[in-house]
């Protein structure tokens, strides 16, 4: 369906990314927030605050990250398309929940603006710290989606993205932005509401009769009810049978996380965005999503210039990882280049590590400020590199 | 002539999911008293089931959720409360009531249960406070008094308690009360009240775990609980709460 021309800001726009975010979500049909202030995401629902009630909705301040949490949830039960945005350390808080919304496969969105950590860390400088406890966060066996902007433009766009996923899945989807990309300020293109595509909540057409609120019908996502539509079902973290009834059972435990889990991997091909560029005859190929993917542009047209045959892969989605893509690329490349704001980098540790790690380059960096297109190298990279720059200054 | 007696029919049981029958609680818990007063309450006030949602924390009252015939929700522990405030400020039509207990509500849940309270919103909470944590073994609770021995206080507890309608009022509550399962029709009394007024209600339950709290302080059975609540109990209407 179209979105509700309401919540849709038509024009062009000079904002940042936190703003273009809010504006993803208004535009997704999203009518309710909660969250608790943080650095640096907090613009995001500061201006959902001031836009959302000319809309017809409402954004409560809650007393803590946990209950943000899971005041979403409640509002998604009782109807509404619902998120929260946070920052690293509130994002730890979060965890308990993004499991309770896995398991009772509640469709919502954790925007995620990441800082640098552990504990407090670097609460306005920039980290991609959070991109494993965006999936591993919470315990036990589940998927999540996450989706990893690199514009402002990006943030209202995938924003979108991360509702329609969200819905069409029935899980919790992370928006794994950076303090640079929130904070960054261009150009934004809102178009009009009528090309603006969005899923609707996959409501149960069931009578109150026939509805079981976890039957999958085949097609491993189940279908919705809200609160006061009659229906009176029961909705619980506990392991649960198709009655949505708590049953702890060895055989209902394995049936239950194995669907939380195929939903999502089954359909990851269809769910993996990226984008690459002179993949086919690449000797290196730069991994990079996010803040670095804009860096790693830079560093890879300076190379091309040195005539070095360099690919690039920008992940957009974080979660489902491609590691079909990754481990394709791993049985012809020389190197990969893996820039990222942390030091164990998340993309190697979630690609079939053996296969990637002993053909990665050195290049480290840390959290706390953006890298910079001249620490990108592989041994030969760097060699050309300073050719190149001898011979262009 | 006279109407037949069927004594087969329980009036509530239009309310309980019978499905998930037996229960878990043990013989002598108030849990389900309290779900018992809580269901003729509703008969009693006559609302609209359809529009009522119901939502719990974690631990032995949290199950109730499981147990009502009602769109319900068995939500983590201690986050009833805000859980219950999304619901409400998504759907403002719905009647919404947690029901929980002591420690969910009190001690990993207290910061919600202040701040629902200051902001006075529209929730109906009913509190069964057993003075302990039941389902994890009999643990001290901050509702747990004085010199009371459980599992974590093996040589009596010495914390002070909360007194939780004191503490809710004092947040900003419009309407507190505290009752006890052997006061089964006079509890379906404060539950109608509470649905009669707007804003955030708080109804504390006082109940026995005859399994870990009064077996391990030596306060007899179930029965025996009853006698001490029926002698200590003095029932104060309209009882001023800041003395």
């Amino acid at each position: 369906m179209k979105a509700d021309p309401d919540g849709v800001l038509t024009g062009t726009h000079f904002i940042d990314g936190d703003h273009a975010s809010c504006e993803g979500a208004l535009a997704a049909g999203a009518r309710f927030a909660a969250g608790y202030p943080i650095t640096p995401s907090t613009e995001v629902v500061e201006r959902f605050a001031a836009r959302v009630p000319t809309v017809g909705g409402c954004f409560i301040q809650m007393e803590d990250e946990l209950a943000a949490s899971i005041a979403l949830q409640g509002g998604v039960w009782g109807g509404a398309k619902a998120f929260t945005v946070t920052s690293g350390p509130g994002f730890s808080l979060m965890m308990e929940h993004i499991g309770y919304a896995a398991m009772t496969e509640t469709p919502c969105v954790f925007v995620d603006v990441q800082r640098g950590g552990p504990s407090t860390g670097l609460p306005t400088l920039p980290a991609q710290a959070d991109m494993m406890q965006a999936r591993w966060g919470s315990h036990g066996d589940y998927e999540i989606i996450a989706l990893c902007p690199n514009s402002p433009q990006e943030c209202f766009d995938l924003t979108i993205k991360a509702f329609n996923l969200a819905e069409e899945f029935r899980v919790p989807v992370m928006f794994m932005m950076d303090e640079v990309v929130g904070h960054m300020t261009e150009k934004v293109v809102i178009p009009p509401a009528d090309q603006i595509e969005v899923v609707p909540r996959k409501h149960t057409r069931k009578s109150v009769e026939e509805y079981l609120p976890y039957a999958t019908n085949g097609d491993m996502v189940p279908e919705m009810a809200h609160a006061g539509e009659g229906y009176k079902f029961h909705i619980t973290g506990l392991t649960h049978d198709e009655r949505g009834h708590p049953n702890m059972t060895p055989q209902t435990q394995d049936k239950l996380l194995k669907r939380l889990q195929n939903k999502i991997r089954t359909a990851t091909d269809r769910i993996c965005l990226f984008e690459q560029d002179g993949l086919e005859n690449a000797d290196v190929v730069v991994v990079s999503y996010g803040i670095t993917s804009r860096v790693a542009q830079r560093a890879i047209d300076m190379a091309h210039e040195c005539g070095l045959k360099v690919g690039k892969l920008r992940l957009i989605t974080a979660w489902p990882f491609p590691d079909k893509k990754i481990v394709e690329l791993a049985a012809r490349v020389k190197a990969f280049v893996v820039p990222e704001l942390n030091l164990d980098r998340w993309c190697v540790k979630s690609s079939a590590p053996r296969r990637v790690s002993r053909k990665l380059s050195p290049c480290r960096t840390q959290a706390a400020e953006s890298i910079t297109p001249r620490r990108f190298s592989t041994p030969s990279w760097r060699q050309a590199d300073a050719e190149c720059y001898r011979r262009h200054g | 002539m006279l109407n037949v007696i069927d004594d087969t029919v329980n009036p509530v049981e239009p309310f309980l999911r019978t499905d998930r029958m037996p229960h878990i609680w043990c013989p002598g818990c108030g849990i389900g008293t309290t779900v018992n007063s809580f269901a003729r309450a509703l008969i009693d006030s006559k609302i609209d089931l359809e529009s009522l949602a119901l939502v719990s924390g974690i631990g032995c009252t949290g199950r109730v959720a499981g147990y009502v015939k009602l769109d319900s929700f068995h939500t983590t522990h201690g986050r009833a409360i805000p859980f219950a405030t999304g619901l409400k400020l998504a759907n403002p039509k719905l009647n919404v009531v947690v029901y929980s207990g002591d420690g969910d509500l009190s001690a990993i849940g207290g910061d919600h249960l202040i701040h629902a309270a200051r902001r006075n919103i529209d929730l109906k909470v009913i509190c069964v406070n057993n003075l302990i944590y039941a389902m994890t073994g009999g643990q001290t609770a901050p509702t747990t008094p004085g010199h009371a021995t459980t599992s974590t206080n093996p040589y009596g507890t010495f914390e002070p308690a909360f007194n939780l309608p004191h503490l809710v009022e004092a947040a900003g509550a419009v309407y507190v009360a505290r009752w006890t399962t052997f006061h089964v029709r006079q509890l379906a009394r404060p539950v109608n009240e509470a649905f009669q007024k707007k804003g955030f209600s708080f109804i504390e339950v006082i109940s026995p775990c005859p399994t870990l709290y009064q077996h391990r302080n030596k306060m007899g059975d179930g029965l025996d609980t009853m006698k001490y609540y029926k002698e200590k109990s003095k029932v104060k209407n309209g009882a001023p709460t800041d003395a």
